[in-house]
């Protein structure tokens, strides 16, 4: 018979969970050497023998108490759950502190499987561990694997299956460590009120309810507060003995509970399980040799700096041909449409809504794809957390903290990223007030979908030096950020810098595999999006740029102009006499005509009734429209410009790219351009990004301050520099 | 107890052993769970270039905090 055990992986930050996930169910999630990469808890299924196993992969923790989201997401999981197993992943080079937690979730009763992970690299330092003696005096399995090679994988499913029927059915047995003359008492005491009002017992074993309250943990005392009175009767006990330790011993009823935990996990160890050989022989140490002169005084910035602009150089370089490619495609698309389509509505809707919309797009995918390749790199190779490591010093400065470093990367800190997976990897940040600051300007950084206007506008107006000015874009970027997140952190989020303790993974190189996933994760978001979020808008704002048609009227009266006009082209070419300006006539009225047209459409009239507001700062009613269809993806800015500029298009046998065609617009001048670019940089997030910010900041208030804030402030430089332009 | 310095005086390649946290609350959770209680041994093994953080050595892995969380550790040479 057949039946599902539901299986969580548990483990310290960057123990190799979601490496044992991906090994164990053939799934492709995102790793990376970086504490606190998962930030939600995903799911996947396999089969051992009979069994079909559930797997949870949970975000990494150190402990279970409650001031982390990964945390309570963590400790939820397998109170509300009731996984039959929760393996913890354990990075066996750092086994003591790795065995906090397991004593943690030993404590709330979970029936364990523990997995000696990274043990290549443990072997390496010249490590050996019991793993037998190990499980006899934990009473848990152990099992050794090295998650990236699969090596003990089979083993450990099979121990957790063993484990998973030992325990069917049973009671869990949450373990019971003495925490001393003080405060065991007390706990007895609290477990006697615990179970005689039944606080809780539904979900938590009362001596670690009891334990929760002693450590004050916000959210248990919340809901024990809500679920019974009994609950300020525990409080009062955790007060007397409080006060007790603070007077007898200035400590407190926290500090000796993990006092006593790895006073218990140091017994354990001293018992034989552990010898360390050569402690010079180890990783860690290597990394911390490699960290001298990468993080050196002088050498760290500039190696970082280098780093940075390593990286525009090789996309640049190494992406040009490929663009190339799905430039010619798309153009050699749109052309075959245009000779094999009738004229009429639907062509025009293949060639400017479809084909140039999204052919805008989808052209930069080699290039993001490159970036996230880059990206990954550092992520995986441990140099990120470095680069958090040497700014938080600077980032500290501007009221953020050395972990925004990451969510700003991935929002496109190194031009590429999106805003989407950038806010959400703010979750790793403590403190809800960086947090916040961090949400609202990680929008300003050079996001994938950005890239496509920024090429645009710096080809057609600073050609030569096309990585440098992105470079200078990027950097710009920046600065508004760490800027206006210190004037935020000084008005409307004031508050105290939160701690900065962070563990520097080792230097690790990368596995092709994890590059792989991690680069076609997110360059697949960006083609999924490309194809459905993007062609949907392109169509939207195609009709909304063709309909409704111009007055009857009003067409007369152009095809009676162009009549006139081909009468007398007519009549030249009959009598011999040149036609050129002629037909320059002739093509200027359709020109009128096509512009009229758009005007009249609904996004023409949206596009006009923003000028009043948007002139001052340089942008025209075809940039308004591109500008109000880049709220709903900011790709939507370059393909809502070749629309705009295609249906304004006269002669369709020209079919000069976007780029062209605005070089020849003489709206757009320097000045105007770098307007324009700031603007784009700055204004709101994207309508998916304000939704990702409202999850990360859980409230919409915060959400709606991001699109009006951001935009007046946006507003407000592009004018700037539009009217400081117009004085030089 | 006497030879007891807040932990910012190490200089890097410095080792040092816990005394005393005097940390309370969330950074003093965030300190523990690291494993950095009374007894546990470090090294500092460098300084960010504006010289804060500080990266600490602990048994098998490496931890960087600033200076002013330092200031709440309480160490011993050794
Ligand atoms: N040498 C070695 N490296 C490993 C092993 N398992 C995982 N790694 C590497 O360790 C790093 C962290 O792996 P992840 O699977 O992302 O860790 P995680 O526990 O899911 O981390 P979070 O999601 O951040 O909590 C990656 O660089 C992996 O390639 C192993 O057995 N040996
Ligand atoms: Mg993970």
């Amino acid at each position: 018979m057949s039946k599902e055990i539901k299986v969580a992986l548990a483990g310290n930050p960057n123990s190799g969970k979601t490496t044992a996930f991906n090994a164990i169910t053939g799934a492709r999630q995102h790793v990376g050497n970086y504490p606190g990469i998962t930030v939600d808890k995903k799911e996947g299924f396999t089969k051992v023998g009979e069994n079909r196993i559930h797997l949870i992969d949970l975000p990494g923790t150190y402990s279970l108490t409650a001031y982390t989201m990964e945390e309570i997401v963590a400790r939820n999981v397998v109170a509300d759950q009731r996984p039959d197993v929760v393996i913890d992943v354990l990075n066996a080079g750092a086994l003591e502190r790795n065995l906090y937690l397991a004593i943690q979730l030993m404590e709330m009763g979970a029936p364990i499987v523990l997995a000696l992970n990274m043990m290549d690299e443990a072997n390496k330092q010249g490590m050996k561990i019991d793993i037998d003696k190990l499980a006899d005096l934990l009473n848990v399995p152990v099992v050794e694997t090295v998650a990236r090679t699969g090596e003990g994988i089979q083993e450990l499913l099979t121990e957790t299956v063993k484990c998973a029927a030992k325990n069917e059915g049973k009671k869990w047995e949450p373990l019971s460590i003495s925490y001393g003359p003080d405060l065991d008492p007390a706990l007895n005491k609290m477990v006697d009120l615990i179970e005689k009002n039944n606080l809780l017992t539904d979900r938590y074993p009362s001596r670690w309810t009891a334990l929760k309250y002693l450590e004050s943990d916000d959210e248990i005392m919340q809901l024990g507060r809500e679920a019974h009175p009994v609950s300020a009767e525990l409080e009062e006990v955790v007060k007397s003995v409080s006060k007790h330790l603070e007077s007898t011993l200035a400590t407190y009823p926290e500090a000796v509970i993990a006092d006593y935990r790895y006073g218990y996990i140091t017994s354990i160890i001293r018992q034989g399980v552990v010898t360390r050989l050569d402690a010079a022989a180890d990783r860690v140490a290597l990394s911390d040799k490699i960290d001298t002169i990468v993080t050196h005084r002088f050498l760290g910035p500039i190696i970082m700096l280098a780093v940075m602009y390593l990286i525009y150089q090789v996309t640049f370089t190494f992406s040009e041909t490929p663009v190339g490619w799905f430039e010619s495609f798309f153009g050699w698309l749109g052309e075959t449409a245009e000779a094999n389509m009738n004229d009429g509505l639907l062509k025009s809707l293949v060639i400017s809504g479809v084909i140039d919309g999204v052919g805008g797009v989808m052209g930069f995918v080699p290039l993001i794809m490159f970036m996230f390749l880059q990206i990954a790199i550092l992520e995986d190779s441990g140099y990120m957390a470095r680069v958090a490591y040497m700014l938080d010093r600077v980032f500290r400065f501007f009221g953020l903290h050395g972990c925004s470093v990451m969510p700003f990367i991935v929002s496109g800190g190194i031009a590429g990223g999106c805003a989407v997976p950038g806010v959400m990897a703010a979750r790793t940040l403590r403190s809800p007030k960086e947090k916040l600051a961090t949400l609202i300007t990680a929008p300003f950084m050079a996001c994938g979908a950005k890239l496509p206007v920024f090429l645009l506008f710096v080809g057609v107006f600073f050609e030569k030096n096309q990585a440098m000015v992105m470079f200078m874009i990027t950097m710009v970027a920046w600065a508004c950020a760490l800027i206006v997140s210190k004037i935020l952190r000084n008005t409307v989020i004031k508050g105290e810098a939160t701690p900065f303790v962070m563990e520097l993974p080792p230097y690790r190189f990368p596995t092709l595999r994890g590059l792989f996933i991690h680069t076609w994760e997110r360059t697949w978001q960006y083609i999924k999006k490309a194809g459905t979020v993007i062609l949907a808008i392109s169509i939207l704002i195609w009709a909304a740029m063709t309909f409704p048609n111009l007055p009857e009227d009003q067409v007369a009266a152009f095809d009676a102009q162009k009549t006139v006009v081909q009468e007398q082209i007519d009549a030249a070419t009959a009598s011999g006499a040149p036609v050129a300006e002629l037909e320059e006539k002739l093509l200027s009225v359709e020109n009128e005509e096509a512009e009229a047209t758009l005007k009249n459409s609904y996004a023409g009239s949206i596009g006009v009734a923003l000028e009043p507001i948007m002139s001052p700062a340089g942008f025209d009613w075809r940039t308004n429209i591109a500008l109000v269809g880049g709220f709903a993806a900011k790709e939507v800015i370059v393909s809502t410009l070749g629309t705009a500029y295609s249906l304004g298009e006269v002669d369709p046998e020209d079919a000069s790219p976007l780029a062209e065609r605005i070089a020849q617009d003489p709206n757009w001048t320097p000045a105007t351009a770098i307007a324009f670019l700031l603007f784009v940089l700055l204004y709101a997030p994207c309508f998916v990004t304000v939704v990702a910010i409202k999850q990360e900041a859980n409230s919409w208030k915060w959400a709606i301050f991001s699109v009006v804030f951001n935009t007046a402030l946006a507003y407000t430089v592009a004018v700037a520099v539009v009217q400081i332009g117009k004085l030089l | 107890m006497s030879n007891a310095i807040p932990m910012r005086e190490l200089k890097v390649g410095e080792k040092a052993k816990v005394v005393a946290i005097t940390a309370i609350g969330e950074l003093g959770r965030r300190i523990r769970d690291m494993g950095l209680v009374p007894g546990a041994e470090l090294e500092v093994v460098g300084r960010a270039p504006l010289q804060d953080p500080v990266a600490l050595r602990l048994t098998g892995f490496t931890l960087s905090l600033r200076n002013n969380e330092a200031d709440y550790i309480a160490v011993e040479r050794v």
